[in-house]
């Protein structure tokens, strides 16, 4: 599997070094090292994923990530230097689908990135219904009387894995390994997060979420078809 | 009483009431008894002399009567009588008594007379009439006597007079003293009505200068209340240049220094904050570089010299020293600007004891230690941050295995209707009394001479009381030397619920003091048997 990767990191150490290690994995890494030139440097290359760090000189890393997230849902891994709840959530929040805090290893910041690669197989064609959305998981839609509604491969997948069984309570941990992908228990609040995002897609009223239910003390389900 | 002890304004008031009362009233007594006794003087000066005058009246009477004549005696007597009592002199009106003098025993001698039915012999006090009839002086006493029917209080005037032939009588004047009672009664009555008022406009001023002087005040305390709770603007109001003025200002110059310190302390916070993370972030990225580059190397170290393979393999293990110094570090500084905040959400604390263990299993295994977790049946939920649950109790879990010298390894989970415990009870190399208390430290060592064998940044125990702080909890180690430790994590149900005990004794109950007290009870019954028996 050879994935492009666009590395957006101001430390050309740093960058030069991701670029070694995710060549070295089979990867095709482009580096761009300015906030600026982020959003142009995402056009050219087209990447299957962007790794993005946080702390950018010109535009910074959040508004980076919010401004390529308004034209694509390629998948988004923040590098963060910052284990600070408030920053892992506002980034999260701006659009990215998981984090990797510095220092990382090798080997955790590649398999985060094959897993964020691993949705490009094909899957099988397969219906599911969940509150009143329709989902065709091999055509990547979600439809509402008819509406299509606009989901990110990462949030698609987490709605999938709670409509495949609408009658289990996924507790975070599942869902962080379901989805993805961690082996070891990790942060829980990418799981928070992100039911956060797709409520806010997928419910009618986010206050009151009918689609992704939270089980107070477990986790989430999905809501009654 | 509650109402008492609040109001200082209740206080003043009553105090003033009762002060003012007790002054009226000795005042009152004072004024009273001086007006009495003038009375009494002017009314005792005017009947004394009228009783003279009587006397004399009375004495030439009989001196120039017809002495032949018994009737006309009697006559006489009883016109003297009338005439002595209707006076009504200066002195007010008088009764008029004549009897017999003490030697006067002959049975010819007229009885005596007396002006009123009411008034006789026997309305004069006999310590009067003795002294009367013990010379020729004039006399007086106070007496009490009956008048239509009541008592009154009456000077009695007594002087002897002699009757030529027969002897000598005693003739008393008894003027009543109801009209200066009924002054004097008028008089208390017209002060006892000036002091009830005089009291009340007293507590009214008191109750009003107290008023403007405690409404500040309560202001005062309204307002500190305020800047307590944390409205740091609020101020009093200061009006004109009085004492209370004063009180005003400096209490709002007290306020604006304690706002300029909190918000001294606030920004050095921030800054700490800020330096934390500018730190994290600068120290971070090389580290990052450092070890990717160290991880490239160790994964290709087959290709190199043995030198160049050890040296590979030993910046591999310090990078991930050096990295959980950094991390442990970072976080303890984040507690110590007080950034640490509690995302709390119920969490079945058995199902994060199940998962450390599980997590914690490869370590145990190579140390050779099993480990037994017993838990309830029933879930046993608490608001907690279950990343800092987690990362306590793997701690906990670590120390146990690196200090438990592959003995079998207990983690006890129990709740109550409060509070939900987890205990780690080893039986390595144990804790003595003191240690138990400085595990907490930073960077503490059992032994200061002994090389850190263990990895372990010697911040996991201190960063795990943080944790536990931050939850309300406690965190605690119990431990015999040689025979093993526990260290028990108590977290309330709920947050904000102060914690009062635990589900689980610190000390376990297979102690070896606990133990030894149970086999020395033992032994004593043994020896209470063999008594019984040789007997």
């Amino acid at each position: 599997m050879k994935g492009r990767v666009l590395i957006v990191d101001d430390d050309t150490p740093l960058a030069e070094m991701l670029g070694i290690v995710l060549r070295g994995q089979g990867f095709d890494p482009a580096l761009c090292a300015h906030g600026d030139h982020a959003l142009a440097a995402f056009r050219e290359h087209k990447p299957d994923v962007v790794l993005l760090d946080l702390m950018l000189p010109g535009l910074n890393g959040i508004d980076v990530c919010r401004a390529i997230r308004a034209e694509s849902d390629v998948p988004i891994v923040m590098l963060t230097a910052k284990s600070d709840t408030i920053d892992i959530v506002h980034g999260l929040e701006s659009g990215a689908d998981d984090y990797v805090v510095k220092p990382f290893k090798n080997g955790e910041l590649v398999a985060r990135v094959r897993a964020r690669l691993r949705r490009s197989e094909d899957p099988a064609p397969e219906l599911l219904e969940i509150g009143d959305l329709v989902i065709d998981v091999a055509g990547h839609s979600v439809k509402r009387d008819g509406g299509s509604i606009q989901l990110t491969p990462l949030e698609f997948d987490l709605l999938v894995a709670l409509a495949r069984k609408p009658w289990q309570v996924f507790t975070r941990e599942v869902l962080l390994e379901q989805v993805w992908g961690y082996r070891h228990a990790a942060d829980t609040r990418l799981v928070n997060v992100h039911v956060q995002r797709l409520r806010s897609k997928v419910e009618r009223d986010p206050e009151r979420p009918e689609v992704v239910v939270t089980v107070r003390g477990v986790g989430y389900k999905a809501g009654p078809a | 009483m509650a109402g008492w002890r609040r109001s200082l304004q209740l206080r003043v008031v009553t105090t003033t009431i009762v002060l003012s009362l007790v002054v009226i009233a000795v005042l009152g007594n004072f004024l009273v008894s001086r007006i009495a006794s003038g009375l009494l003087d002017a009314k005792v000066h005017a009947a004394l002399a009228e009783a003279a005058t009587g006397s004399r009246t009375a004495q030439e009477a009989f001196d120039s009567a017809d002495r032949s004549d018994p009737s006309v005696f009697d006559t006489l007597v009883r016109d003297l009588v009338e005439s002595l009592a209707n006076g009504g002199g200066p002195a007010g009106a008088n009764e008029i008594v004549l009897q017999r003098g003490p030697d006067l025993t002959s049975p010819l001698a007229p009885l005596g007379v007396s002006s009123s039915p009411d008034i006789g012999p026997d309305s004069i006090p006999s310590r009067l009439s003795r002294a009367v009839g013990s010379d020729s002086a004039q006399r007086f006493t106070y007496a009490s006597v009956t008048e239509a029917g009541r008592s009154v209080p009456a000077v009695v005037i007594g002087s002897p007079v002699v009757v030529p032939t027969v002897g000598v009588y005693e003739l008393y004047f008894v003027f009543p003293l109801d009209a200066e009672t009924a002054s004097l009664d008028l008089v208390r009555r017209t002060l006892a009505l000036a002091a009830l008022g005089l009291v009340l406009l007293v507590g009214g001023i008191a109750w009003i200068v107290t008023r403007q002087v405690v409404t500040p005040v309560r202001m005062a305390a309204r307002i500190a209340e305020r800047l307590a709770s944390g409205r740091l603007e609020e101020r009093m109001r200061v009006r004109g240049e009085d004492d209370l003025a004063r009180l005003a200002a400096s209490f709002n110059k007290m306020a604006i220094s304690l706002q300029r310190q909190i918000r001294q302390l606030e920004d050095l916070s921030r800054v700490q904050r800020r330096f934390v993370s500018d730190v994290s972030h600068e120290l971070r990225t090389p580290l990052t570089t450092v070890r990717m580059a160290a991880d490239v190397l160790h994964e290709s170290r087959a290709d190199f010299d043995p030198a160049a393979q050890r040296s590979a393999e030993l910046l591999q293990t310090q990078l991930d020293r050096f990295e959980a110094l950094l991390a442990d570090l970072l976080e303890i500084s984040r507690y110590d600007a007080g950034a640490a905040a509690l995302e709390a959400e119920p969490t079945d604390l058995r199902l994060v004891a199940a998962r450390v263990i599980e997590d914690t299993e490869p370590l145990a295994e190579r140390r050779g230690s099993t480990v037994t977790l017993s838990a309830p049946r029933y879930p046993c939920f608490a608001d907690v941050d279950d990343r800092r649950i987690e990362r306590v109790l793997r701690n906990l879990m670590v120390n146990a295995i690196e200090h438990g010298e592959g003995r079998p390894i207990e983690v006890r989970v129990a709740q109550d209707d409060q509070a939900v415990a987890i205990a780690v009870r080893d039986h390595g190399v144990g804790l003595d009394a003191v240690a138990a208390t400085m595990v907490f430290n930073r960077f503490w060592r059992a032994d200061p001479a002994r090389a850190r064998a263990t990895g372990g940044t010697g911040l996991g125990l201190a960063i795990a009381m943080e944790d536990a702080h931050l939850h309300g909890g406690w965190l605690q180690a119990w431990g015999e030397s040689g025979r093993g430790s526990q260290f028990r994590l108590t977290v309330p149900r709920h947050t904000g619920v102060e914690l009062e005990r635990s589900p689980i004794p610190l000390e376990p109950g297979d102690s070896w003091r606990r133990r030894r007290t149970l086999a020395v009870g033992q032994a004593h019954r043994r020896v209470d048997r063999a008594g019984v028996s040789d007997a």
